[in-house]
């Protein structure tokens, strides 16, 4: 639970970006892509999912990438090398299965960048085709570049404001990359089986997967459900145990009632319920703001 | 018994009717207790105690034992009781109970040792005002052993010390086992998914009816007997039942319990608000999340809180949720919705009454059907049928029967379900070689406890479903025999 190192990527006015590696040698063991981790920063701490987007079995380390977006995110950005977590536990959740699907695209907003990173390394080893579409609100806020063009065959950048790679949304990319018309690649609607004679590289991506904010991984699903190619995205509803005592995390998925944690955390993003799930990701939206507002002397 | 007392000395009849009187403990008041997480029953009085254990007639084939699921010689330890024996009645306890300071204050002794006392009238549906109050002087022998610190002893088998066994899950049946082996000397080590060791007990039993010191000091003196309590680690997850073994384990206990909440699967059940009463209750009791902004988990508090359910741990809920309102200065305003009538109700019914008493309502014979959002997603209205009873059912209570057009809404800005639990599913999942029965509960060999996996034991509420601490601990009790028979034959 110890933190071995850490390295702030970004930092801008706003949003800091902190890389995080912790001693953690069970988990560095177990963890799989997909899969997530719970920490309690302190005692007195919420317990939090996050990612683990690197291990070294040899070491005992996972590596954390946090964006210090609420309270407990900005008080473990306080922590040095050489303090302690409180509280480690996982792998928790369902890991991505890894097979060769062909043409994967994958989609990563903000820190959810960090997340797919793993993902990325393995489709590729297991001998798929790995498009990244990358996308962040700004140019000091996209992470992780270097290592996501290591893993991918093709990497594609958009930025809210321009200032780095295309101006605008994932999305617009991946409205071409997925459209029949696209002149860059022509595919037609996914057909059944073609997965199976997925060999060489298809035009047409026979998976989508998707990590960053709600919105953005709706607006994934949104572009993709005509085309039907198949979309997984990796929730982070809010969560308490994260071993699937508390129902806290629970999301509707095509009518019926999943949790997060333990169903999860993937899901085909065509039968998410999202409004439900804004809804619910917003219940401690006041208390949030509280807390960080009476400990910003410290955080 | 009256007939003992035949004399005509008037003074001396007045003073046994009065010896008769069932005595209560002393409670905090209502009003006050509901400001905070006090522990609401205190402990009988050394006379108290006198007094209740004299009422006890010492019955020559006591029905009381055969109706506590670890068969304690209650007859020994009252009469023990009633000669200041205080010692030997927390040893009397022990030889059957681990845990008599935790089990005096949450066993439904109610459905349980003292409706079987002969005080209790035949065919009642729990027990009876005058049968002994067999909890409060187990409380009373229990929390006397921890004040004055006596340990049962250890009767180490040399022969048992050179093995290793892993115990999963730290609540009231994976400690019972832990302490059961390590007093032979068998090492144990428990492993707990939480970051704190207790399991329901932890999470899940507010602090006004178990304080938490009481369940450290049943952990701090496993500890001392060499068990090793490992938190943060999943088995199934972090470790798999196979990596125990390859460690080095010589079997396995699996106390995995029900953590699994029950949803009604009603319109409107996933609003903002809706918790289930495990999410509710683990918030306030693990998390602390009734420090907050302190301790960093928030929680909820609204201003009409629905508790839907009629056993403890909707009585735990509904209590906790006005004592939230209270010390947030909101007017308090909590409703327990029942589908039955009080009489039908799970819950243990010194429970019910302190609800009462502290300003928790009931509407019995309702059931929700659904609730209604405001434009942003939280709960505002419930939406409920009125019921009446009919045929009974399995269970053997009537079955409520929701009566046509009866249909009614009422403010609701919380939701708290407590409909029963399910087995907790992460080992199971994992461990697919595992054989389980229809309500995903692990099979197990009555006589031995062994699972469907050769060495692998399992008890408490992952076996058979919800029970109690006290059944939980009569299994573990039985599995950790058998394990020691196992280990002997080695």
């Amino acid at each position: 639970m110890k933190i071995l190192a850490k390295e702030i990527i970004t930092k801008t006015e706003d949003t800091t970006i902190t890389r995080f590696k912790v001693s953690a040698p069970l988990i560095a063991v177990k963890a799989q892509p997909g899969q997530f981790i719970v920490v309690m920063v302190k005692e007195e701490g919420e317990r939090i999912p996050l990612t683990a987007v690197d291990k070294n079995e040899k070491e005992g380390s996972i590596v954390l990438v946090v964006q210090e977006i609420g309270f407990s995110t900005k008080l473990m950005g306080t922590l040095n090398p050489g303090d302690s977590l409180y509280a480690i536990a996982g792998p928790m959740g369902h890991a991505t299965p890894i097979e060769n699907y062909g043409k994967v695209i994958l989609v990563g907003g903000g820190v959810g960048i960090a997340e797919i990173y793993p993902l990325a390394k393995a489709l590729k080893e297991a001998g798929n085709q790995v498009i990244t579409i990358l996308g962040a609100r700004t140019k000091e806020l996209l992470i992780l570049e270097d290592e996501m063009r290591a893993a991918s065959s093709e990497v594609h950048i958009t930025t809210d404001d321009g200032s780095y790679g295309k101006k605008g949304f994932v999305t617009d990319i991946l409205k071409e990359l997925v459209s029949p018309n696209s002149p860059s690649l022509r595919s037609g609607p996914l057909a059944e089986g073609s997965r199976a004679n997925a060999r060489g590289k298809l035009p047409t991506p026979n998976l989508v997967y998707a990590v960053g904010p709600i919105p953005m991984m709706e607006r994934v699903a949104a572009v993709t459900k005509d085309s039907g190619v198949k979309t997984v995205v990796s929730l982070n509803a809010l969560m308490v145990d994260a071993s699937g005592m508390c129902g806290g995390c629970r999301v509707k998925v095509k009518d019926e009632v999943k949790f997060s944690c333990v169903d999860g955390p993937e899901f085909d993003g065509h039968l998410v319920d999202w409004d439900e799930l804004k809804m619910r990701s917003k219940v401690y939206a006041d208390k949030e703001e509280h807390i960080c507002k009476l400990n910003e002397h410290i955080t | 018994m009256d007939s003992r007392f035949c004399g005509n000395d008037r003074a001396f009849m007045g003073m046994t009717k009065m010896k008769k009187e069932p005595i209560h403990p002393r409670e905090l008041d209502a009003a006050e207790r509901a400001k905070g997480f006090d522990e609401v029953c205190l402990v009988y009085t050394e006379e108290q105690a006198l007094q209740e254990a004299s009422r006890c007639i010492q019955c020559k084939d006591p029905a009381c034992i055969a109706g506590c699921p670890v068969e304690i010689d209650i007859k020994k330890f009252i009469a023990q009781i009633a000669d200041k024996d205080y010692k030997g009645a927390y040893f009397t306890l022990r030889e059957k109970n681990n845990f008599p300071s935790m089990c005096g204050r949450v066993c439904p002794a109610e459905y349980q040792c003292r409706k079987t006392c002969v005080f209790t009238k035949k065919d009642a549906p729990f027990a009876s005002e005058k049968a002994i109050n067999i909890h409060f002087l187990e409380r009373f022998v229990g929390d006397y052993g921890m004040k004055e610190k006596l340990e049962t002893p250890a009767y180490i088998d040399e022969r048992l010390s050179k093995f290793k066994i892993a115990v999963v899950g730290s609540g009231p049946a994976g400690l019972c086992c832990a302490g059961e082996l390590a007093r032979r000397g068998v090492k144990v080590v428990v492993y707990e998914t939480l970051h704190k060791p207790g399991g329901v007990l932890r999470y899940g039993i507010p602090p006004f009816r178990l304080p938490q010191d009481v369940l450290d000091v049943e952990i701090d003196y496993l500890k001392k007997l060499g068990v090793e309590i490992r938190p943060n680690i999943i088995i199934g997850k972090t470790k798999s039942l196979d990596e125990l073994f390859e460690e080095g384990f010589s079997c396995v206990f699996l106390g995995l319990g029900a953590g699994t909440p029950s949803f009604m699967g009603v319109e409107g059940e996933n609003l903002c608000n809706v918790y289930s009463a495990n999410e509710f209750l683990t918030r306030v009791n693990l998390m602390s999340a009734y420090k907050f902004p302190a301790y960093h988990t928030p929680i909820n508090v609204g201003k009409h809180i629905m508790v839907i359910g009629g056993g403890n741990t909707a009585m735990d809920a509904a209590r906790v949720a006005y004592r939230l309102q209270m010390i947030k200065g909101i007017e308090p305003s909590v409703t327990v919705f029942y589908r039955r009538t009080e009489t039908e109700m799970p819950a243990r019914r010194l429970e019910i009454e302190h609800a009462k008493e502290e300003g928790i309502s009931f509407e019995f014979l309702v059931q929700p059907t659904g609730f209604i959002g405001d434009d942003k997603g939280y709960v505002k209205k419930i939406k409920a049928l009125r019921c009446e009873l009919g045929e009974p059912d399995s269970s053997g209570r009537r079955r409520p029967v929701p009566i046509k057009g009866s249909e009614f809404e009422a403010d609701c800005d919380e939701a708290i379900i407590a409909l029963g639990l399910k087995a907790n599913q992460i080992l199971i999942e994992a461990t697919p070689e595992i054989k389980t029965d229809k309500w995903s509960d692990i099979i197990v060999d009555k006589d031995t406890m062994e699972t469907s996996i050769k060495k692998v034991y399992a008890g408490g509420d992952i076996v058979g479903g919800e029970g109690t601490v006290i059944e939980a601990m009569g299994m573990a009790k039985k599995a950790s025999r058998s394990i020691i028979d196992y280990l002997l034959k080695q």
